[in-house]
């Protein structure tokens, strides 16, 4: 990943923008935090964070025009926090005495404020605690310009005196009853002073002979607020017409001025990075459906404002916006408790580290490259796609930790094996104008639904329906393994043209995908929509089952509308109402096996399973065999659609699905099988190693499937154990122990025989290699 | 299985050698790294013992460090 693709991406993810108040609010008062911590009653703290933003806090939480209640999204769900409301409260009920104001060391420059309104008392005060002289020329008798035109009522003098106090107090110079050009000449304030800011308020009677812009106001730079004449800066209602004039407004231009001036003094650029000052529209997005709309809290006397109390409730009414759209339909990107900027940010160093620990790794793997993200997303990201190219960037630095998807990609191969690989045409037919490919997953979870299709899709249909026992592929993909995935589809398409490129006719979902974006010469169909078609089955095979079932879309649908659509029609021509998940259709969940996030993160595959199957009480009814032997598996009942094409009894839907070792079995008997019913051969002598026959008992099993150890695992240990003597033996329970290492993981096996049976008693595995071991 | 992993001397003896096995250095190694650890192992032929708990513990602990390094 490059460091620009890395920035593109940390900018689609935009919880990090801020909420819509402090976008508005030209000097971007974080609101947010603010009603947080009074929701929470700690009025100190809320307080602390208003006035680290506005200069003058108890003139502003009194006459601000507030334009970030205009924006809150609470208006969405009820009316606009009161947030010029809940500021007051924090003056009142801050109950803190007035803090010292840090001031920066003299700088030995000197600034001069025309005008004591609120941009240039804004400007004075900022630049002043940065360190350098202020002195302020005020025309009239008072400071504070339009505060004046206020009512005692809404604004109350010893409030102005009490703010503006704070301006003596950090050392800026007042020169009330001096007017610039009159009393002083422009020219000599220039000459005296290193900066001047001109900020004569909305009436101002002189423009200083500077250039004037259309609206006879001073010329400024709409970012820096420079004049023509270097070190001029003008800014405030000075630059705004009448019906413009914003109490806030004034403040932000007065604070962007100061900006500028202290970047003239220290002789930097004015105008770089100046980004997001002053009002603007957030990009962040925050969802308001659910929520409780809610009123604002009425003050009990409008006159003093909220009481702690109110203030609190009113608080609390704050959404907190943010967006975590995806965060909260993802349980994978929930699981590690951040979002996807972040996660962009740690893939991207995990990808570039050179020494110490890869810490992203897990987040890499984990994920079930579903792409839900994408679709929730108002930027579209994709987190998928992002983690999948870095699993291939692992992969091609040699650094995939080999344990997440060893075993997963053993599965492939021994599928793609002559053990169970097969491709014919149909018994007695010289070429195939489809081809049905059941995929791995049917054929090791229910080989006796591909032998039922297999037979109906070659009566129904004309032309040849060759038949193909393979994996497409998918697990070297989703694992980054782009290789060993051109090997799998280089040798599927061989074999595939040899056919005669038929019509592919898909039972997974999976393999679909998998086709569509990888062979995109081949024309496709999946299983589904050719029963459809076939106007298959007929309602007659219906059997006792529930009436209301709830349908899983594969994730591998999510843009297969079609295929989503053809099972509902089965469904429904079988008599069955289907009831829509929450997150269907486009929106589905996958169910813990996509991108072998079961594999890699077997704790997060549970919690991903546990949402899912909570989501409806009724049936639920999968098109993939994985989703279906996950759902079961962990408790929920759960068709296959076959089973239900099929009639089969209502009891199936509880099945657990066969473990690894019997999938592998079923795949081999299944080819077995076909080859001797369909096309009367006899499979070549059977190996020597699987003559033997292993005793699992049922308490040993779950051990060996938790483990990922395989029967074929154990025969070898054993095998070798038998030939070369090296085991060990307790003498007290005439029990073996063996170990054997056939490629990347060694397998420990403790067994006693029987006859010729092996009894296994337990067995487990380590990826160590013992470097010094007893040699045959 | 637990239970028995709890002694300090293994109820195994080497098959072949018919010996009881005794503590001492062996050597492991995980992507690129190598450690002597202390393992039972036969006297004679160097038949090396490594106890499930061992296996599902500290050793799974060690490869999963290696594997993020």
């Amino acid at each position: 990943m490059e460091q620009e693709e890395l920035r593109k991406l940390e900018d689609q993810c935009i919880q990090e923008h801020a909420p819509a108040c402090a976008a508005a609010c030209p000097i971007h008062v974080d609101v947010r935090a603010m009603a947080a911590e009074i929701a929470r009653g700690n009025l100190k703290e809320a307080s602390k964070i208003l006035k680290k933003t506005v200069p003058f806090p108890g003139i502003v939480s009194r006459v601000c025009d507030a334009p970030c209640e205009a924006v809150c999204k609470r208006r969405e769900a009820g009316t606009a926090i009161s947030i010029r409301g809940l500021e007051k409260a924090c003056i009142d009920w801050a109950g803190d005495l007035p803090q010292k104001i840090a001031v920066l060391p003299g700088r030995n420059k000197s600034v001069a404020v025309v005008g004591g309104g609120m941009s240039g008392l804004t400007a004075a005060f900022d630049l002043s605690k940065k360190g350098y002289s202020v002195v302020v020329f005020e025309m009239s008798g008072n400071l504070g310009g339009s505060l004046w035109n206020f009512s005692e009522e809404a604004l109350p003098r010893d409030v102005i005196a009490g703010d503006l106090q704070a301006l003596e107090e950090i050392g800026v110079e007042i020169r009330l009853d001096v007017t610039v050009g009159a009393d002083i000449s422009f020219g000599d304030v220039c000459a005296k002073y290193d900066a001047v800011f001109l900020a004569p308020g909305s009436s101002p009677r002189d423009t200083f002979g500077l250039k004037l812009d259309a609206e006879g106001g001073i010329e400024v730079d709409p970012v820096t607020f420079a004049t023509e004449r270097e070190g001029v800066f003008a800014g405030g209602g000075a630059r705004r017409g009448i019906g413009e004039r914003s109490l806030i407004q004034s403040i932000s231009e007065g604070r962007r001025a100061a900006i500028s001036i202290d970047r003239y003094l220290q002789k930097v650029s004015l105008s770089a990075s100046r980004i997001q000052e002053g009002a603007y529209t957030t990009r962040l997005y925050t969802s308001t459906e659910g929520i409780e709309p809610l009123s604002t809290v009425p003050m009990a006397d409008p006159q003093k404002g909220y009481s702690l109390e109110e203030a609190v409730r009113e608080a609390n009414r704050c959404m907190r916006c943010e967006c975590l759209e995806c965060v909260k339909v993802c349980g994978y990107l929930h699981s590690f408790k951040r979002y996807p900027k972040k996660y962009v940010r740690e893939i991207y160093n995990n990808l570039s580290i050179v020494m110490g620990n890869r810490t992203g790794n897990k987040l890499i793997n984990s994920c079930s490259l579903c792409g839900l993200c994408r679709e929730v997303c108002p930027e579209g990201l994709h987190m998928g796609t992002v983690c999948k190219a870095a699993r291939a960037v692992m992969v091609n630095q040699g650094r995939m930790p080999p344990s997440p998807h060893e075993f997963p990609l053993r599965d492939m191969d021994f599928s793609n094996s002559e053990k169970s690989a097969l491709t014919r045409h149909q018994p007695g037919m010289a070429e195939s104008a489809f081809l049905f490919f059941p995929g791995c997953q049917l054929a090791g979870s229910s080989p006796e639904h591909v032998r039922r299709v297999y037979d109906l899709l070659a009566e129904k249909l004309s032309g040849g329906v060759g038949l193909m026992l393979r994996c497409c592929g998918a697990p070297a993909d989703w694992s980054g393994r782009a290789e060993r995935f051109q090997d799998v589809l280089r040798d599927f398409s061989k074999q595939w043209r040899e056919m005669g490129k038929p019509q592919l006719i898909l039972a997974c979902s999976t393999c679909y995908e998998i086709f569509k974006t990888h062979l995109p010469e081949a024309v496709i169909s999946s299983l589904w929509e050719v029963l459809d078609a076939l106007k298959l089955p007929d309602a007659a095979v219906r059997t006792p089952a529930p009436e209301i079932v709830a349908v899983h879309d594969a994730c591998t649908t999510r843009h297969e509308r079609h295929i989503q659509e053809s099972v509902r029609r089965i469904l429904a021509r079988l008599g069955f109402k289907v009831e829509e998940l929450p997150l269907s259709g486009e929106k589905t969940e996958c169910c813990g096996y996509g991108g072998l996030m079961f594999f890699a993160n077997r704790e997060l595959a549970g919690e991903v399973i546990r949402r899912r199957i909570q989501e409806s009480p009724v049936d639920y009814v999968a098109y993939c065999a994985m989703c279906r032997d996950y759902f079961a598996r962990m408790g929920k009942r759960t068709f296959h659609l076959l089973d239900l094409i099929f009639g089969a009894p209502a009891e199936v839907a509880a099945r657990r699905g066969p473990g690894y070792s019997s999938r592998h079995e079923n795949r081999a008997r299944l080819k077995e099988s076909l080859l001797k019913d369909l096309w009367g051969e006899t499979p070549d002598g059977e190996d020597g190693i699987e003559a033997f026959r292993l005793v699992v008992p049922n308490d040993v099993r779950p051990i060996m499937e938790d483990r990922l150890i395989l029967d074929d695992d154990l025969r070898k240990a054993i095998d070798y154990a038998e030939k070369t003597g090296i085991k060990l033996l307790n003498p007290r329970t005439g029990r073996i122990l063996a170990h054997f290492r056939p490629t990347s993981v060694t397998y420990w096996v403790e067994y006693s025989a029987q006859g010729d049976e092996f009894v296994i008693h337990n067995a487990y595995s380590h990826r160590m290699e013992i470097v010094e071991d007893a040699r045959p | 299985m637990k239970e028995r992993n709890k002694h300090a001397e293994p109820e195994w003896i080497c098959s072949k050698c018919e010996v009881p096995l005794q503590k001492g250095k062996v050597n492991v190694a995980y992507m690129q790294g190598m450690f002597p650890v202390d393992l039972h192992k036969c006297p004679a032929c160097g038949q090396v013992f490594i106890p499930e708990d061992l296996a599902l513990g500290k050793m799974a602990q060690v490869e999963k460090l290696l594997e993020d390094k």
